[in-house]
């Protein structure tokens, strides 16, 4: 018994390690993501060294935030670990991950696309780039103080809402502002497609956020 | 090994298997019932730990306990035992949780009715307090417990991961402790009537001896381990969960909300050392274990959504408690008259009550004796038809007064017989030297009454005697009493 409670507690610390891995994965891409978009904005796209680079590292980490989904998982369901919070934080991770998927997809489109975005919608994507990293970032603080800090998931959660506002805020006009502009129309939907790409991440983030208010409710309940 | 007391110890096995699916929920319900333990591991933990408690210390205190009230026939003991298991395993099997010590009382109480005895109502008063004091304590340590827990938590911050698995420990860990002190303390509410008729002989394994008590009660354990192996699961889930979801954090603070209770207000150890400090003592009260586990329950329900709570199912809980103790005294009664007049058996053997100036003299303090003169030589074969006399006599003389005048009034004819010396000479254990030496000095000499024996042995040695009755005597005196019980054990008639 001694043992058997002695590696339980080995056990814990490494699956709680592994969901700290799991929002550090995604936190990364999130600041990767923005690194890449940016890079393939300003130097050349998609044959940007720098954006090739950031590409490959968001890829690793989606492989790797999978890989720890699964482990995860598998560890929660073969020990019964949770058993009132298990479907949230399964459910929960799943989300989560999915935005690091869309990360990755987003990225990948801008490399075999390889769209070509018009100088002076620069400025514009790069506030929708600010906004939905602020947005992504704040998701994963929130999620991070629901494992630990269920008190204070509201202090962020609120914040993804507002970011996922303020994005919204700017994906309007700059839609607008392509469409009125001189381009062939096939081109405006290319770039109506990215913008609305990375606009849906913020969407996603503010989906799970939901979700963790009303597991977050009956956590501290 | 007679084939009859095989028979008779199968109700006992009964009652076991009955206690066992039905009390495993006190201790493991609200684990199992929000799955931080699954069944076959808390089955397989309650089984071992209750095995341990039954036969470590449960043969320890159960002298005392070798009778079924005033049961004194193994017929009828048989017959109270599986009417108590008959009625608990029904509730068992409708998953509603209820308190066996309540059936047994049920049992003896239409034993009583069916032999005519009198019976100690006052015993009602305790079960109806024992329905609302049991479930509302605990339901108020478990409110509050769980605000202070939770509290706590929150400063903790502790990993849910982490949180999870301390929670999983701490109920395995209480659910240790709960099994062994079901075994220990139920274990003679299901087989000490039959320690009179017990078939196991004492056998040593090396150095270490096996009593036949020890073996007996191992028996018992085993039916109980049986019980909750075969059928606590339904139990388990409506303590668990169908009163009211629980989190794990709050199956936890039910039981330790649970046994709190039952230690600050059911354990004369504690009123001791209370006392023994120069403290308030918390005044003593009857609580029920399955009942105080549904109240910590309902307790957790308030705080986290009281709506949740669902009333229905928490009826059919109170309607199954009420119905314990009656519909168990009824079918006692049935049984015993089918059991005597169908199959011939003994369900009691005669016994004798009658009036003599000796007895009268004992209780001239107590009771207007005047009037009782007139029933001086005049015998009686049941307790209750002499107390219907008493009452006619003395209208006005207090109940539990009465009570204790009739049941002080059997005669038992009670020889010391030095035969018995050396099988008394074995109790060095349990008696002193002294004490046995004033047993002996007894040698020969008749008793009419129980009490008089008694009184004989406080005349003769101090040891004998009683202390004033004060709390910080009452260990003391309980133990007196207990020493007394082996005596009587040895001298008075053994149930057939």
């Amino acid at each position: 018994m001694g043992n058997k409670s002695l590696s339980l507690f080995g056990n814990i610390r490494a699956l709680e390690n592994k969901i700290s891995e799991f929002l550090d994965q995604l936190s990364e891409s999130n600041i990767m993501f923005r690194a890449g978009v940016t890079a393939f904005l300003e130097g050349g796209g998609a044959n940007s060294e720098t954006f090739k680079k950031k590409l490959e590292l968001v890829s690793a980490m989606e492989s790797r935030a999978d890989a720890l989904r699964r482990d995860i998982e598998t560890e929660m369901f073969q020990e019964a670990l949770i058993p009132d919070f298990r479907a949230d934080i399964l459910s929960l991770l799943e989300n989560l991950d999915e935005i690091v998927n869309h990360l990755e997809e987003t990225l990948i489109n801008f490399s075999i696309e390889n769209p070509e975005f018009p100088k002076e919608f620069n400025a514009d994507i790069q506030k929708l780039l600010e906004s939905v990293a602020n947005c992504v970032e704040a998701l994963v603080v929130s999620a991070r103080a629901f494992f630990r800090d269920v008190g204070s998931v509201r202090d962020n959660s609120h914040k993804v809402m507002l970011y996922e506002k303020e994005a919204d805020g700017i994906v309007l006009p700059l839609k607008s502002k392509i469409f009125a502009g001189a381009m062939p129309l096939d081109r405006k939907a290319q770039l109506r497609n990215f913008i609305d790409s990375i606009d849906h991440i913020a969407d996603n983030a503010e989906d799970v956020v939901d979700m963790l208010a009303i597991v977050t409710i009956r956590r501290a309940a | 090994m007679e084939l009859g007391v095989l028979v008779y110890l199968s109700s006992g096995l009964f009652l076991g298997w009955s206690l066992g699916a039905n009390d495993a929920a006190n201790v493991f319900g609200t684990a199992v019932g929000t799955r931080m333990i699954k069944f076959s591991t808390a089955a397989i933990i309650c089984a071992i730990f209750i095995t341990l408690g039954a036969v470590i210390s449960g043969a320890g205190a159960a002298h005392t306990l070798s009778k079924l009230g005033d049961i004194n026939a193994l017929g009828g003991a048989f017959v109270a035992a599986f009417s108590a298991a008959a009625v608990v395993a029904w509730l068992t099997i409708l998953g509603l949780p209820v308190s066996t010590t309540q059936a047994i009382v049920g049992a003896i109480i239409g034993w009583n009715f069916f032999t005519g005895m009198a019976t100690d109502f006052t015993i009602f008063n305790t079960i109806i307090g024992t329905w609302f004091l049991s479930p509302v304590l605990t339901a108020i340590f478990s409110y509050f417990m769980y605000k202070a827990v939770m509290w706590m938590l929150n400063r903790m911050q502790l990993h849910i991961v982490r949180l999870d698995a301390m929670t999983r420990l701490a109920l395995l860990i209480a659910g240790v402790l709960g099994s062994y002190s079901l075994g220990a303390n139920n274990i003679a509410n299901v087989m000490g009537v039959f320690i009179g008729a017990n078939p196991f002989q004492d056998f040593a394994i090396g150095g270490l001896v096996i009593t036949g008590l020890q073996q007996l009660f191992f028996v018992g354990s085993i039916a109980i381990a049986v019980g909750v192996a075969t059928y606590s699961k339904k139990v388990m889930m409506t303590v668990g969960d169908s009163i009211v979801p629980l989190t794990p954090v709050g199956a936890f603070v039910v039981i330790i909300a649970t046994s709190l209770v039952l230690f600050l207000f059911a354990s004369s150890d504690l009123e001791y050392f209370l006392a023994s400090l120069g403290l308030p003592t918390i005044p003593l009260v009857p609580v029920s274990s399955s009942q105080a586990v549904v109240g910590g329950v309902i307790g957790i329900g308030m705080i986290k959504n009281r709506r949740n709570i669902k009333w229905g199912v928490t009826g059919r809980i109170l309607v199954a408690w009420v119905q314990t103790p009656i519909v168990s005294a009824l079918f006692s009664f049935m049984m015993l008259f089918i059991m005597q007049n169908l199959f011939g058996q003994t369900v009691f053997e005669k016994v004798e009550f009658q009036i003599s100036q000796p007895i009268l003299v004992r209780h001239a303090n107590n009771l207007n004796v005047k009037p009782l003169e007139a029933l001086i030589g005049k015998s009686y074969s049941t307790s209750g038809s002499l107390k219907k006399d008493v009452d006619k006599l003395v209208p006005d003389a207090e109940y539990k007064k009465v009570l204790n005048f009739v049941q002080e009034a059997r005669m038992e004819r009670i020889t010391v017989d030095p035969v018995k010396f050396p099988e008394l000479d074995k109790s060095i254990d349990l008696l002193t030297r002294e004490q046995i030496d004033s047993v002996k000095s007894l040698a020969g000499k008749t008793f009419d009454y129980r009490w008089q024996l008694v009184d004989a042995l406080t005349v003769g040695s101090e040891s004998w005697r009683m202390k004033e009755r004060t709390v910080l005597n009452k260990k003391y005196n309980r133990q007196v009493q207990h020493r007394l019980d082996v005596v009587l054990d040895l001298y008075t008639e053994k149930m057939k």
